[in-house]
């Protein structure tokens, strides 16, 4: 039997692929390496962050939207993706620069005084220069590529199978992986973890062998890989809750114990989509973090992560665009709320300045998006398209808590 | 003729009631059999126990021709082996298609990345579109399941019970909530899959187990109390005071 192609059987994905397309045009047409320069690099640099933010949205969406786990510790892998492609970047641009310092000398540097040289850079701020054991790799390009992916990934394939096993559920689950975050941040703050400590990595945006290039044309070149990261993400994610596999999926997150009941392992399931989004969300660190130019253990904060399902919430959970458009949205908001650039309201009693008020205001979004409106910006695609919620009278669409609500469904 | 399941001697108690005390219990590869007994009986635990859900304190559940034991086994493990369970309030999947519900729950491989490369096939469409038929929805496949009627979503199912093809099926009060027209295709449905296949029916409804015409078995304090015909049963002294006394 033939089947229509997934594009034609989810419209969406064309449109969101089509979109990103004309933005990443745009944004190239306007910037000042390829184009009239309206638009400056460090603003092409917010705008390639907030694609990887989205791809990191997408990643939430799946554990939560689809599969029913509010992960509180997306961030941890997002960092994690980060650290792994940052060693290699500031290993080799150091070793870069060691290299010619030490050409000066009247005899050429053995490898070993070489590395000696690089350590003694790269951690003398911590008081070490000795390279640490998780540094074996740094000097390798492809090694650390690999671990962007690998390192996250076990750590979830671990993390979950231990969770998961013991069918651990709902808000202690949350908890659970809220705790894995604040022990990885505690860790990496510790100087001898390896990682420099609360100093974390930095001059990321020196991307070695490219520094002819310039920082303008780069924000460009990264905006165009973290679109097509995150136009491929959205595909892989689209195909993964399509067919019969999206389907047990969002069976689990409604009702679980009848999954199990119909044969399905639960627990290789949750594994399978909570690694794949873990790996997902490191991708999209690994290309956040070379535009942010730093990145040190705060950005580990279970506030980080708890920002990111906020996005999702308002976006509208269980609905793949809805994750890039909360994504998109919140996080360009925030970011023009906490750059200053936001007139601030003058009453006659109190001048409200919307770098203090803006978590407020924030808050009181995800309040009220949460009661009045659980579909969230999504839900306006809906209401344009017809969709209704269906009527059920208040009761969820299944027994467990991460189940879809009456609200958040379709009739 | 050799036993399907055999429960031997299960007991199983929480916080110290004894909900199943030293119950025994066979079925043959294709009978019907009625389990009766008052609330609290022990009925629900007894298919909690082999079904996986609640392990027993001491006993053995074997399963098939070469005995394996259910106790070492999880729910799905379970499941795969061949056991489907209905429970008392209907369990669909709400924010699915009925064909969705359906596809779910045919025979196949369970495993994540066999799911995952899964691709409809004529078989499997034909196969949804005959059990939608068998139950009654042909026309509804395309509805949310959520949206069914009481009624539908039992039917719906009994569909993926049948999609499951399991070698025995346990149904927990299946008349429930029944109009007598539905009662009676659902006698007529049990009695037909009996002839290839174990079924146990847990029932309160006697008129609906007269109708099912099967041996029966009564549950009382976690045991049983009295095995046979339902004739035989009711004549039972024990039974008429535990139970139909009351």
């Amino acid at each position: 039997m033939t089947r229509k192609p997934l594009i034609l059987r989810n419209p969406s994905i064309l449109i969101v692929l089509a979109v990103l397309a004309g933005f990443t045009l745009t944004v190239t047409l306007l910037s000042q390496a390829y184009g009239s320069g309206v638009i400056p690099t460090s603003m092409v640099k917010v705008l390639g962050k907030t694609l990887c933010l989205a791809l990191a949205a997408v990643a939430m969406d799946l554990v939560w939207g689809y599969l029913g786990i509010l992960s509180l510790g997306q961030m941890a892998f997002f960092a994690l993706g980060g650290y792994m492609i940052g060693q290699w970047l500031m290993y080799a641009r150091t070793e870069a620069i060691v290299a010619a310092s030490m050409a000066q000398n009247p005899i050429p540097p053995t490898p070993a005084e070489l590395q000696t040289g690089v350590a003694n850079q790269i951690f003398g701020v911590v008081g070490s220069s000795d390279l640490p054991l998780v540094w074996s790799f740094a000097h390798s390009l492809p090694i650390q590529l690999a671990l962007v992916v690998l390192v996250p990934g076990v750590l979830a394939l671990v993390f979950g199978w231990l969770a998961f096993r013991s069918r651990v559920n709902g808000v202690y689950l949350s908890i659970l992986t809220q705790a894995m975050t604040l022990a990885l941040a505690l860790w990496l703050f510790q100087n001898d973890s390896g990682f420099r400590g609360n100093n974390g990595l930095s001059g990321l945006q020196n991307i070695p062998g490219l520094e002819g290039v310039g920082q303008a044309r780069l924000s460009v070149w990264f905006l165009w890989a973290s679109a097509l990261a995150l136009g491929l993400a959205y595909l892989l994610a689209a195909w993964v809750i399509s067919g019969k596999f999206g389907s047990v999926v969002r069976a689990i997150r409604d009702d679980e114990t009848r999954v199990r009941f119909l044969g399905y392992p639960v627990e290789g399931f949750k594994l399978a989509v909570f690694t794949l989004a873990a790996m997902m969300t490191a991708i999209a660190g690994a290309l956040y973090y070379p535009q942010a130019g730093i990145i040190n253990p705060a950005e580990l904060a279970p506030i980080a992560s708890i920002y990111l399902a906020v996005w999702v919430a308002i976006g509208g959970r269980g609905r793949l665009y809805g994750a890039i458009i909360g994504a998109v949205v919140v996080s360009l908001l925030s970011s023009w709320f906490t750059g200053g650039r936001a007139p601030a309201i003058e009453l006659p009693f109190y001048s409200v300045n919307w770098v203090d008020w803006w978590q407020v205001l924030l808050g009181v979004a995800f309040v009220l998006v949460t009661l009045f409106a659980p579909r969230g910006i999504a839900g306006i695609v809906d209401w344009l398209g017809g969709v209704m919620p269906p009527r059920r009278h208040g009761r969820d669409l299944g027994p467990d808590q991460g189940a879809l609500q009456e609200q958040e469904a379709k009739a | 003729m050799s036993a399907l399941l055999e429960v031997d001697g299960i007991s199983v108690s929480f916080d110290g009631f004894k909900a199943i005390n030293g119950l025994s219990f066979s079925i043959g590869a294709a009978e019907l059999r009625a389990v009766i007994g008052p609330n609290g009986a022990g009925k629900t635990t007894f298919m909690d126990i082999v079904t996986g859900k609640t392990r027993p304190d001491e006993g053995r559940v074997l399963w098939g021709e070469t005995s394996i034991s259910l106790l070492k086994l999880n729910e799905a493990q379970i499941a795969r082996a061949g056991i489907g369970r209905k429970f008392q309030r209907p369990t669909v999947f709400e924010d699915q298609s009925v064909a969705d519900n359906l596809t779910m729950a045919l025979r196949a491989n369970r495993g994540p990345f066999a799911v995952l490369f899964w691709k409809p096939s004529r078989d499997t469409a034909r196969r949804v579109a005959e059990l939608a038929d068998e139950v009654g929805l042909a026309d509804q496949t395309d509805r949310r399941a959520g949206e069914l009627s009481h009624g539908q979503k039992q039917w719906l199912e009994i569909g993926m019970l049948l999609a499951q093809e399991p070698r025995l099926l346990l149904v927990d009060e299946p008349a429930a909530g029944m109009t007598l027209a539905e009662r009676e295709q659902t006698t007529t449905l049990l009695k037909r899959l009996a002839q290839t296949r174990a079924v146990v029916v847990v029932e309160h409804d006697m008129d609906f187990v007269r109708r099912l015409d099967c041996k029966v078995t009564v549950l009382h304090q976690g045991a049983v109390l009295a095995e046979g015909s339902l004739d035989h049963v009711t004549r039972n002294p024990d039974v008429i005071e535990v139970y139909l006394g009351r």
